[in-house]
């Protein structure tokens, strides 16, 4: 089994430490090129914009969006999330146009009121996850077909899945807790026996 | 219950912003330029520090407006610089939503002997080194990201290599030596003995570090990224260059692919003019930047 990490900028090295500590192969992913024979795919937190820019300009939009049609499991995780979503509240940001959310970015504001709070999520079980949001985006409206994950206190979504996408608001990446990092690879695993198939 | 402001907040930020070029801007139209170009974050400026150079004088923090209108235009993190050791801006700073503060010695400092205590603010502080002792003598204070300061606005990559360079050769020595060599290591550093073992027991610095200070060209950034930074800052080098937009968009390329010398060749062509350089031994050492703070 084989991840890549989109590693154009922001916090790659997290997800390939957090990956690596639990005994799989992951590799930074630049170029077309790099993204051939994953079994999954991460898109780390950084800066949405700056992210897209790079991934348009080394042509690597078209190539993402046949990687997650072919049922490779992909999850994004704060900005990784803005890329995964069809639709970005008040902004004509080009994304990757792959699930059926529509996303506000910096949604709680600026960093002064970026925070960290535990959330229940039953499908990892267990206690709760604590989790890191800074700048985070919020997904203010789901399509059919996707299913909410996690919530605020307040209600406001911030995991969904679809199929083989996870779509994460806050930072996985940032804790010691491999429980979200375990759940994608039981996706990938997953999608493996079913494309072997 | 949620937890604001906490160091993990702080820390994580400027994780985010690795891998990335954060662009010195003076309005909103530059600061518009820097986004669409791949920036990660802009620092909303006054006068780039080529122009504080020229102008000499007493350098403050950038009147409100400027930084308030770049705020409005931009949706990546806004920076802003205070003097050093003068926690009144900063409070006025955070008080105005940055998204981080630069305790900078490209203004002049307000304090001789001390910085700001930055662990009792939400908002986090990024702080200029030129060593290992200097970048944990900031961390201490609170600083929760740190930038080799190289020389500002002289377009001279000589002096931001010389402080990275330093930074690491510091870190690789610290994580050779016996334990019972740590605590004169830290002496001689003169930086707090707990953060030393920390760096000694993970072979890098808590906190993210970038490199600053004299960058202008695609291959300087791929340069500084090569010695061991994690992303960039830009000041004078784009928009004091012939063609800003073609040239921030160059350096964004050249610090993701900076291990790809045919990439930074690619983006490296037509560029037109770099900012103007300065040869550091011309400068009378009372104007040198890199030696204010402590």
């Amino acid at each position: 089994m084989k991840i890549g990490i989109l590693a154009l900028q922001g916090a790659f090295i997290e997800h390939l430490h957090t990956l690596r500590s639990l005994g799989v192969e992951a590799v930074e992913v630049r170029t077309t090129t790099e993204l051939t024979g994953l079994d999954g795919l991460i898109i780390p937190g950084g800066e949405s914009t700056a992210i897209l820019k790079l991934a348009r300009h080394y042509h690597m939009i078209k190539p993402l969006q046949e990687m997650a049609k072919a049922g490779i499991p992909i999850m994004g995780t704060c900005a990784g999330m803005v890329l995964l979503a069809n639709k970005v509240t008040e902004s004509d940001l080009q994304t990757l146009c792959l699930m059926d959310i529509e996303v506000r970015r910096n949604a709680s504001g600026r960093q002064v009121d970026s925070f960290e709070t535990d959330l229940a999520i039953p499908d990892i079980g267990g206690e709760p996850f604590h989790a890191v949001f800074i700048r985070a985006p919020y997904i203010k409206h789901l399509g059919a077909g996707v299913e909410t994950l996690a919530r605020l206190d307040d209600g406001t979504v911030v995991a969904v899945r679809k199929g083989n996408l996870l779509a994460l608001a806050f930072h996985p990446e940032l804790g010691h807790d491999t429980r979200l990092h375990e759940y994608f690879l039981k996706m990938v695993r997953a999608s493996k026996k079913e494309i072997a198939r | 219950m949620q937890e604001t402001g906490t160091w993990k907040l702080k820390t994580g930020l400027a994780q985010m912003l690795k891998g990335g070029v954060i662009m010195d801007v003076i309005n909103a139209e530059q600061a518009k330029i820097a986004e669409d170009a791949g920036a990660c974050s802009v620092m909303a400026l006054e006068r780039v520090p080529s122009d504080i150079r020229a102008a000499g004088g007493v350098a403050r923090m950038a009147d409100l407006t400027i930084i308030e209108n770049i705020m409005k235009v931009v949706t990546i993190p806004v920076m802003a610089k205070c003097r050093i050791g003068h926690f009144v801006e900063a409070r006025v700073l955070e008080a105005l939503g940055v998204d981080y503060i630069d305790e900078s010695e490209v203004l002049t400092p307000a304090d001789e002997a001390h910085h700001v205590w930055k662990h009792d603010f939400k908002v986090p502080f990024v702080c200029g080194c030129r060593n290992l002792g200097e970048a944990l003598r900031r961390v201490g204070e609170g600083a929760a990201m740190i930038r080799t300061k190289g020389e500002a606005g002289t377009g001279n990559v000589v002096e931001a290599v010389r402080h990275m360079r330093t930074v690491m050769d510091d870190i690789r020595r610290l994580a050779a030596l016996p334990q019972e060599e740590i605590p004169a290591f830290a002496k001689e550093i003169q930086a707090p003995l707990d953060l030393v073992i920390e760096v000694h027991n993970t072979g890098k610095l808590p906190v993210v570090n970038f490199a600053a200070g004299g960058i202008a060209t695609p291959a300087d950034a791929a340069l500084m990224m090569h010695l061991g930074a994690e992303g960039v800052f830009v000041g004078s080098g784009i928009f004091k260059s012939s063609n800003p937009s073609a040239r921030a968009k160059a350096i964004v390329k050249a610090t993701t692919h900076y291990k790809d010398a045919l990439i930074i060749a690619e983006v490296s062509k037509d560029l037109g003019e770099a900012m103007p350089g300065l040869e550091i031994s011309k400068i009378p050492p009372q104007e040198l930047l890199a030696g204010r703070g402590w």
